[in-house]
């Protein structure tokens, strides 16, 4: 197969301090954004006054005019990171995004836009910061003794995006395929707990899907405008899959949002062994990748690199199933998960509502701290909060437990 | 390998081989997909137009929507005037299945004189409820829905709106932009029926008409609610005439009024409507080249609707039916919404006239039926 990145070697060598993104944003020639610059800015400019996204609170008219003539050398342009969030003024409550990557050069071609929206969103994360990656479980101190009378169930995923390929929003058909068919051969290697299966959803019996339903791993085509109008759902269902282990505790989504999604779950509060089984999997993937010459896209500022800035750094979101039905119900509550720095959704993911008291409880942050220090997070706020509900259980008050900002 | 240093970036896409990138279409059943062989897709797929729009552009939405087991659908659409240059290889043939064997050396004919239409003011309006007639118009110049910019369409709202305050006399009226409509005026429009929502189709969302919605989309009518303009919405724009009972002439008079002054008005500012004598007037779908012309009334039906020749009638006249709620939808009471069946290779004149001349016999029909005739005396030959 054709090295998708064979260009930058035959192209003539630059001298200069020129950066590469600089580079390579100047060189590529993009009709349909040439033929745009035709009309002015003022022409061009979205219409953002009902919104309330990331996108719509940094993009000013002076940051479109310098971005509108780039375009990234697969041809993703500043039109093209913001549709999604032109398309979705967003909602009263809920800050979304409202912009995306098409590929890595994305972050650097289109820095103005993308840098206050990573600082606004991951706490005032700044363009000089660096970020901290950590995917030795040994690290995590405990976490492997959640009460199971509370804690039900443990989930740790992640994303990964391989190099060498554009986004989700952006990439052919044929990377699409060709990201499917690597996965495919760095999953069939995996042994011992992780031998498993993949299943393309193009090609899945009845049998099949009525058991991944059951199973709770189907993804399905998606409904959310936020996604379809950035354009992931092309194409569908095309070289889109699932993969799983035998033991059911480890599945790999293919070509949904991210190139990967990564899941390591299992009943209960061991929370350790989901994470280790997390980490090791996860290097055993990425070094099959590697060896052929298709890393993860990563580097020392944002971390892991996916389609949506909101992932950016660990990508990761570690979580439980939790019955917390007096806590939750404390004035205290909201205070209290702030302060441990973790979030709390319906047991039926974000924007659902708790049922039976139990609720969806996982990390906030994303970017700015490692996977071990995240994991670590829910691990110490879980227990916290389990025993702030079993105080409330017998009728005590939990005020002198309540914690210090983390 | 590309090697120049200039990069186009479509041709990203080359470093992948056409069948890695050739689109699996064996659960399809559209026009694009029984046309698009892989060699065609090979030749095809380093070619982009003018403004950048490329034959992945093109098919997107009929490799997005496989189709529906009866309903055959187009599966391309054009993103300006050149698509269907540039593409001809595969839109002649798509045109050729969709428009009853028309020929890339057919010549269209364009006839908006309403004078050439003969009778059409007396279809019985105990049967016949209301008649319509619509079509799209596309402004030279500016890219189509699927692929025009916020400038370009703000550019065509402009130059509409300029046109239509200057129409006078019945044809006076008022346009209502999308996105600052009071929620009187909006109100007003959803009991009119006039007012277009943000497209659900997956057909339509597919290929990127949706895109920035609402800005720039609106909705202009006279104020005697007879005509009706929507622009920027599935083509620049959409031109409506209609009105209740079935003076089907009186309709089509003032279509082609109201039709040919805005033509004009575009024209003293310096803009046709895209044109060409071989596929008349260029629009967004190939299903809706030629004359873009739907003329339809609503009409009763009952008996005649569940007559075994019913369906091989329809045929013959050259009309279609659709339930009253538009494609796709069921008949209601035994109203069926009834309207030609061609739009490529006849004039609107004698599309109308089709309908007239269909309608009438459909109820004569309808009334023999009523009586408990037969109708085999009637039965058409196929037009």
């Amino acid at each position: 197969m054709t090295d998708p990145f064979l260009r930058p070697s035959v192209l003539p060598p630059l001298t200069g301090v020129l950066a590469a993104g600089a580079r390579t944003a100047a060189m590529t020639k993009n009709c349909h954004n040439d033929y745009k610059m035709k009309f002015t800015t003022d022409e061009e400019f979205p219409d953002l006054s009902l919104h309330n996204n990331h996108m719509a609170k940094v993009l000013t008219k002076e940051i479109y005019e310098k971005l509108r003539s780039k375009s990234t050398p697969s041809g993703f342009t500043v039109d093209d990171v913001i549709q999604t969030g032109v398309d979705n003024p967003g909602h009263p409550f809920i800050m979304t995004v409202g912009c995306v990557a098409g590929d890595e050069e994305s972050y650097e071609v289109f820095k103005e836009l993308l840098d206050p929206v990573i600082s606004d969103r991951h706490g005032g994360y700044k363009p000089t910061d660096k970020h901290k990656t950590d995917l030795n479980f040994e690290n995590l101190k405990g976490g492997d003794d959640l009460d199971p009378n509370y804690v039900l169930s443990s989930r740790v995923r992640t994303g990964r995006s391989i190099k060498g390929f554009t986004l989700p929003p952006h990439n052919s058909r044929g990377e699409r395929r060709a990201i499917q068919n690597l996965s495919i051969e760095a999953l069939s290697s995996l042994e011992g707990e992780f031998k498993g299966k993949y299943y393309p959803l193009d090609g899945m019996t009845d049998a099949e899907q009525e058991q991944l339903i059951a199973d709770h791993f189907l993804f399905d085509k998606p409904v959310s405008p936020l996604l379809t109008c950035a354009g992931m759902a092309r194409d569908w269902p095309d070289a889109r899959g699932i993969w799983h282990n035998d033991n059911k505790t480890f599945l790999v989504w293919v070509n949904e949002e991210d190139h990967l999604r990564v899941i390591s779950m299992q009943k209960g509060g061991n929370m350790k062994e989901v994470f280790k089984r997390f980490c090791v999997g996860l290097q055993k993937i990425e070094e099959i990748f590697k060896k052929h010459n298709h890393g993860f896209m990563w580097n020392e500022h944002l971390g892991y690199i996916l389609t949506c800035p909101s992932n950016l750094g660990t990508g990761l979101r570690g979580g439980v199933h939790v019955k917390l039905p007096k806590l939750s119900t404390h004035a205290k509550f909201e205070e209290i998960l702030t302060r441990l720095r973790l979030q709390k959704r319906g047991t039926g993911g974000v924007d659902t509502a708790s049922v039976g008291g139990v609720f969806d409880i996982s990390n906030a942050d994303r970017l700015g701290s490692s996977e071990v220090e995240q994991v670590q997070l829910v691990v110490d706020g879980v227990k916290l909060m389990v025993e702030m509900e079993k105080k409330l259980e017998k009728g005590e008050s939990i005020d002198g437990m309540i914690p210090a900002q983390k | 390998p590309v090697l120049f240093d200039d990069l186009a970036a479509h041709l990203f896409k080359l470093n992948y081989s056409a069948e890695q990138e050739y689109p699996d279409l064996s659960q399809h059943n559209n026009h694009m997909a029984k046309v698009l062989t892989p060699e065609m897709y090979a030749q095809l797929r380093d070619k982009e137009t003018p403004s950048g729009f490329t034959l992945d552009d093109v098919i997107q939405t009929g490799v997005d929507n496989p189709g529906h087991p009866f309903i055959m659908t187009v599966g391309c659409v054009a993103g300006d005037e050149e698509t269907y240059e540039v593409f001809k290889d595969l839109l002649d043939p798509v045109i050729e299945d969709r428009h009853g064997g028309y020929k890339p050396t057919d010549k269209h004919k364009t006839d908006l004189n309403a004078e050439n239409l003969q009778g059409g003011d007396d279809l019985d309006p105990n049967y016949v409820l209301s008649s319509r007639v619509r079509t799209g118009r596309s402004i030279r110049g500016f890219c189509l829905p699927p692929h025009c910019s916020r400038g370009e369409r703000r550019g065509i709202e402009q130059l509409s709106i300029e046109a239509l305050d200057s129409l006078e006399g019945d044809l006076k009226g008022k346009y209502y932009a999308l996105k600052n409509m009071t929620e009187e005026e909006q109100q007003q429009l959803i009991d009119d029926h006039f007012l277009f929502d943000k497209p659900v189709s997956p057909l339509l969302l597919a290929s990127g008409m949706a895109r920035d919605w609402p800005d720039a989309r609106g909705i202009w009518h006279n104020d005697n609610k007879t005509f009706l303009v929507w622009v920027n919405e599935e083509d620049h724009l959409r031109v409506i005439s209609m009105q209740k009972g079935g003076n089907m002439r009186e309709v089509f008079n003032r279509f082609c009024t109201g039709l040919t002054k805005i033509e004009d008005l575009f024209k003293d500012r310096g803009h046709e409507f895209m044109w060409n004598e071989h596929l008349g007037y260029v629009l967004t779908c190939p299903s809706n080249l030629g004359t873009g012309l739907r003329a339809g009334v609503h009409v009763k039906l009952p008996h005649l609707s569940k007559h075994e020749k019913f369906g091989e009638i329809l045929k013959r006249l050259r009309l279609q039916k659709r339930g009253t709620g538009g494609v796709d939808t069921a008949a209601v009471g035994g109203v069926f919404d009834i309207s030609n069946a061609d739009r490529l290779g006849f004039s609107e004149v004698e599309l109308v006239q089709m309908v007239v001349d269909g309608v009438n016999l459909l109820v004569n029909m309808e009334k023999r039926l009523e009586s408990g005739d037969g109708i085999d005396d009637l039965m058409p030959e196929q037009k």
